[in-house]
């Protein structure tokens, strides 16, 4: 800073480098303020409120949040079933790591190869769905018909089955989650330093120590990033149950964004405090990992500084 | 305030005019928002609008159709911001969120017109708390649908009671096929059970008084339903793994012969004879009697136009509804060749497809007990979405009757409270 200021420059000039960022970020502020930030307090205003949506809302406290968590069967499908999701979902990352290791090679046609392997991100979403709900038919299905042939015969098909049908959806959703880690882990191989590997081949490490004690920690960022996206993937598992099961049977596969989609906007819906008060419940739950990763990474910014 | 009592005036000058229908000079724009979005029934739709058109030259008619499924979310926001002056809708419970929120015009002053005297048998299911809040255009009949000829092959007549019923069922299965196919992937065929096993046992007044509130599901009345449809289910009539299909995927296994009947709306016959089979092969009966001291109650859903509050164009909307309900234009968009359905009007002529003769017959000689609007739109919203799901688990598991039954007797409690 110069010692003398010049007295009549403007208050805009003065402090020009400290209003000027705030001033781009405006216009980003404002729009997210207004459709992330306020929407969150308008959930929790609506969440104590019974309303269909249409009429007058009428208070009720804390009564949605008490039916809600007092043993309400179909949070507590959901919220099980949203576990379910999280731990399987997480199975994305090795399974992505494992093929791009695989088609980290310089052979001929590689590219159309990864590309194959990353097909099914690209499409969207019930579209798998609606592939793997013809795959998992009962009786014409080819999941059946393989299954039959080892003389496994699951009642009601795999979606038809409240035991299977959840991790029949699962298994239809890593499909395209382990090609979008696998394209993380490819990008991030990447950037694996050859020097180090060349170092540790000298030293005598090959096979799995090489993986991982030379080529995982150095595929850190990539495993960050891929935990963050199969996290909120698996959060966010809504089109999959609406296209494969909607819901069914019997409610068993339902999670807190579908039973919220199902309360306030669906059919039979319009529920809108109730359906609230689980979109409150569900945004405490990610708040839980959005807190982990906002920590993580305010860490690693402070010991790059 | 001022509003009613504008719409007051334009509903009298209406009353004066209707009597001659035609005659009125109806001007404006008449906005029509129509979820017929089926081939044959947009068909019917968009034949009506011009027609309209035609006939009042300084009235221009506005036809805008929406997918049929997606106008169930869609007309909350239609009937709020900017409403059009007519839509479609369903009849009975149905229109209650709609009605309490004071969206949709009471149309009580239409009904007094001498003109919706052949509308009389429908208007019950148009009112609520004491006034009428529409006008139905169709309405079609529920039944079992089944092969003739495998029936022929078996030496099997129409069952009228549950005893034939059931020994039908039984030769049925004995000679390999199942009694019934059923798609209960999204629940409301399972509705159609329920409602007729449920009217039939313990009759039209006890299921409505359990569509009310007003009965327990943990009555041992119920239970009695449930114990006649296990008896089907043990004696596996139904279609395995029908949770996994939708009423069309169903269908197939009647049309290959693996299944032989299916209780559907009168709807499905186009789709069967889409799949091959002939008049000849396909049959219709009346679901059978259970308890002989019950008249038969019958499913024959409404489908209605309804006047939204916010109608900018009053006058002509209630003359396109009249228009709708008359008896010429009733035989014309029911016939055969349209929508192929029963028509509401007492004085239109019913078309003379075989299904819709004897769905006509039966509703009018045949169904003392009373007219069902079907299980979604007799129960409210919540309690018929956990009930459906209540019955699908019952179809698959009929050992967990007694848990299903708690969970919807604690949903009774709080949705009618």
């Amino acid at each position: 800073m110069a010692t003398a200021t010049t007295p009549n420059r403007s208050w805009y000039k003065r402090n020009e480098i400290a209003v000027t960022p705030w001033l781009f970020l405006l216009p980003g502020v404002i729009f997210f303020a207004l459709y992330v930030i306020f929407p969150i307090f308008q959930s929790f205003w609506i969440s104590f409120h019974e309303w269909d949506g249409l009429g007058e809302k009428t208070w009720v406290g804390t009564a949605n949040y008490e039916r809600l968590l007092g043993g309400d069967r179909k949070f507590e499908t959901s919220f099980w079933n949203n576990i379910k999701w999280l731990v399987l979902y997480l199975l994305a990352i090795p399974m992505g790591l494992f093929i791009s290791l695989f088609l980290n090679q310089k052979v001929f046609g590689i590219r159309l190869y990864k590309s194959m392997f990353f097909f099914p991100f690209v499409i969207s979403q019930v579209v798998v769905g609606l592939v793997f709900s013809w795959f998992y038919l009962p009786n014409d299905g080819l999941f059946d018909v393989i299954t039959g042939l080892v003389g496994i015969d699951i009642r009601g098909g795999v979606l038809g089955n409240p035991d299977t049908a959840t991790y029949g959806i699962i298994a239809a959703g890593l499909w395209p989650q382990t090609a979008y880690c696998m394209i993380l882990y490819l990008t991030g191989l990447n950037a694996v330093d050859p020097e180090q590997v060349e170092a540790a081949r000298l030293d005598g490490a090959k096979g799995h120590k090489m993986l991982w004690y030379v080529i995982i920690p150095q595929l850190k960022p990539a495993t960050f990033i891929a935990f963050v996206v199969t996290i909120i993937g698996a959060l966010r598992s809504f089109d999959f149950i609406a296209v494969m099961t909607n819901g069914g049977p019997f409610g068993s596969t339902r999670v807190l964004s579908f039973y919220m989609f199902e309360e306030s906007l669906s059919e039979f819906g319009f529920r809108m405090g109730y359906g609230a008060a689980i979109a409150v419940v569900l945004f405490f739950i990610m708040l839980i990992f959005i807190t982990y990763f906002l920590w993580s990474m305010y860490q690693d910014e402070k010991g790059a500084r | 305030m001022h509003s009613m009592l504008k719409a007051t005036c334009a509903s009298l000058a209406l009353g004066v005019a209707a009597t001659s229908v035609s005659a009125q000079d109806l001007t404006g724009t008449l906005r029509i928002v129509s979820d017929m979005s089926n081939p044959a029934p947009r068909a019917v739709m968009e034949g009506m609008a011009a027609d309209f058109d035609a006939l009042h030259p300084d009235l221009t008619v506005e036809l805008e159709i929406v997918d049929r499924e997606a106008w169930k979310t869609q007309i909350r926001n239609a009937l709020t911001a900017n409403a059009p002056d007519v839509v479609n809708w369903y009849a009975a419970t149905r229109m209650t969120p709609y009605v309490d929120a004071g969206l949709f015009m009471d149309i009580s002053d239409l009904w007094d017109d001498p003109a919706m005297a052949g509308l009389a048998s429908t208007k019950g299911a148009m009112t609520l708390d004491g006034a009428q809040w529409g006008v139905p255009y169709t309405y079609y009949q529920w039944g079992v649908y089944y092969r003739k000829d495998i029936f022929e092959e078996l030496g099997l007549s129409e069952p009228t009671t549950w005893d034939e019923e059931i020994a039908n069922c039984q030769a049925i299965i004995d000679s390999g096929r199942k009694c019934y196919t059923i798609g209960s992937k999204f629940l409301w065929t399972a509705g159609g059970w329920f409602d007729y096993i449920n009217s039939r046992t313990n009759g039209y007044e006890f299921h409505i008084q359990l569509a009310n509130g007003e009965v327990e599901w943990t009555d041992e009345r119920v239970r009695e339903t449930f114990a006649n449809w296990r008896q089907l289910i043990d004696m596996g009539a139904f279609i395995e793994d029908h949770q996994s299909y939708s009423w069309q995927e169903a269908m197939p296994f009647m049309v290959d012969g693996e299944a032989t009947a299916y209780l559907m709306g009168n709807f499905s016959v186009a789709a069967f004879r889409d799949g091959g089979l002939t008049d000849d092969q396909l049959d219709f009966y009346q679901f059978p009697q259970i308890n002989p001291d019950v008249a038969p109650a019958e499913d024959a859903p409404t489908d209605t136009f309804h006047i939204p509050s916010g109608a900018q164009n009053v006058e002509a909307a209630k003359a396109f509804l009249l228009y709708v309900t008359s008896p010429d234009v009733q035989s014309a968009i029911n016939g055969g060749d349209a929508l192929g359905q029963l028509p509401v009007n007492a004085a239109a002529s019913v078309s003379d497809d075989k299904f819709i003769q004897e769905g006509f017959d039966m509703l009018s000689n045949n169904a003392g007990g009373g007219i069902m609007q079907f299980f979604d739109r007799d129960f409210p919203a919540e309690m018929a979405s956990v009930g459906m799901e209540g019955l699908q688990e019952f179809m698959v598991f009929p050992d967990n009757l007694d848990d299903i039954l708690e969970r919807l007797e604690e949903t009774r409690q709080r949705v009618y409270e």
